[in-house]
């Protein structure tokens, strides 16, 4: 248990990302379905692992990462909600900070031929929870930011 | 304001500043109440529209305040640590699906191979 109260927020976020990718539906779709694929290009410049479980792609199937960048450990718990092969993708996950849930989040993979090609719509709808009550990040909180010019401008004076 | 002042310090110089002048606090401490249009920051000072814009301009330089447009109305709204948190860490995941999807397209294209027939 942190010493401080927690100040519980709830901030609310979507984005959108369109790609239109050199392959069919179908090897697009099994880029995200086949997990040795996936973790091809799933990882990147953060290490990321697969975690205790196993990617279990099927609809209620779960996917669990745990990913390091630097001294932050990110875990990241999926739930598969809709998967139809070759057009859509349906997950939600939650992602943990050092072991602090920091967001729940909902994410939408729709695949549409263009051509030959795929057009690939990545949309995540989020809620991010109570600043990110890491103790390392909470040196950035409002709180403090204020506090801190507070103190300053009283000495100012 | 010279070239000295782009020094690591420049932010807080900045927000120092924002916050030296009675009006600007006044807008501050308005906003931390919640978010308001021009026109609601200028009602309790008296101050004419185009005086709030300047205020609000010092205060959208140093940090502490944004302000966006929506129709004809601009909601301005304090900008703290917590909410740039949030939006840093919204920047993040797009970014890191950004690159993710740019491996992705690697990824296809080093198995042009790959028919994509699930076993």
């Amino acid at each position: 248990m942190t010493e401080t109260l927690i100040k519980r927020t709830a901030v609310h976020a979507t984005f959108c990302i369109e790609r239109t990718l050199d392959a069919s539906p179908a090897r697009v779709f099994k880029a995200f379905a086949d997990p040795k694929a996936k973790a091809i290009w799933f990882g990147g410049e953060e290490t990321w692992t697969r975690g205790d479980a196993q990617m279990d792609f099927r609809v209620g199937g779960r996917e669990r990462n745990t990913g390091k960048h630097g001294d932050v450990t990110y875990t990241f718990d999926a739930l598969y909600w809709e998967i139809i092969p070759n057009e859509r993708i349906i997950y939600s996950y939650e992602m943990h900070l050092n072991g602090q849930k920091i967001s729940v989040s909902q994410t939408t993979i729709e695949l549409a031929p263009e051509g030959k090609r795929t057009k690939l719509t990545f949309t995540e709808q989020g809620v991010f929870l109570d600043g990110f009550d890491d103790p390392k990040l909470r040196e950035n909180g409002t709180k403090e930011l204020m506090d801190a010019l507070e103190a300053s401008l009283k000495a100012a004076v | 304001m010279s070239g000295l002042q782009q020094s690591t310090s420049a932010p807080l110089d900045l927000m120092f500043q924002a916050l030296a002048d009675p009006a600007r606090r006044g807008m501050v401490e308005r906003l931390t109440l919640g978010p308001a249009s021009v026109s609601e920051l200028a009602a309790p000072h008296a101050m004419s529209l185009s005086a709030v814009v300047q205020h609000l301009r010092v205060l959208e330089d140093s940090g502490l305040v944004r302000s966006q447009k929506v129709g004809r109305v601009r909601t301005c709204q304090i900008q703290p640590g917590g909410l740039s948190l949030a939006e840093q860490w919204i920047n993040d995941r797009r970014t890191t699906w950004e690159r993710r999807l740019d491996r992705l397209a690697q990824y296809l294209a080093d198995h042009p191979d790959d028919d994509g027939v699930t076993p």
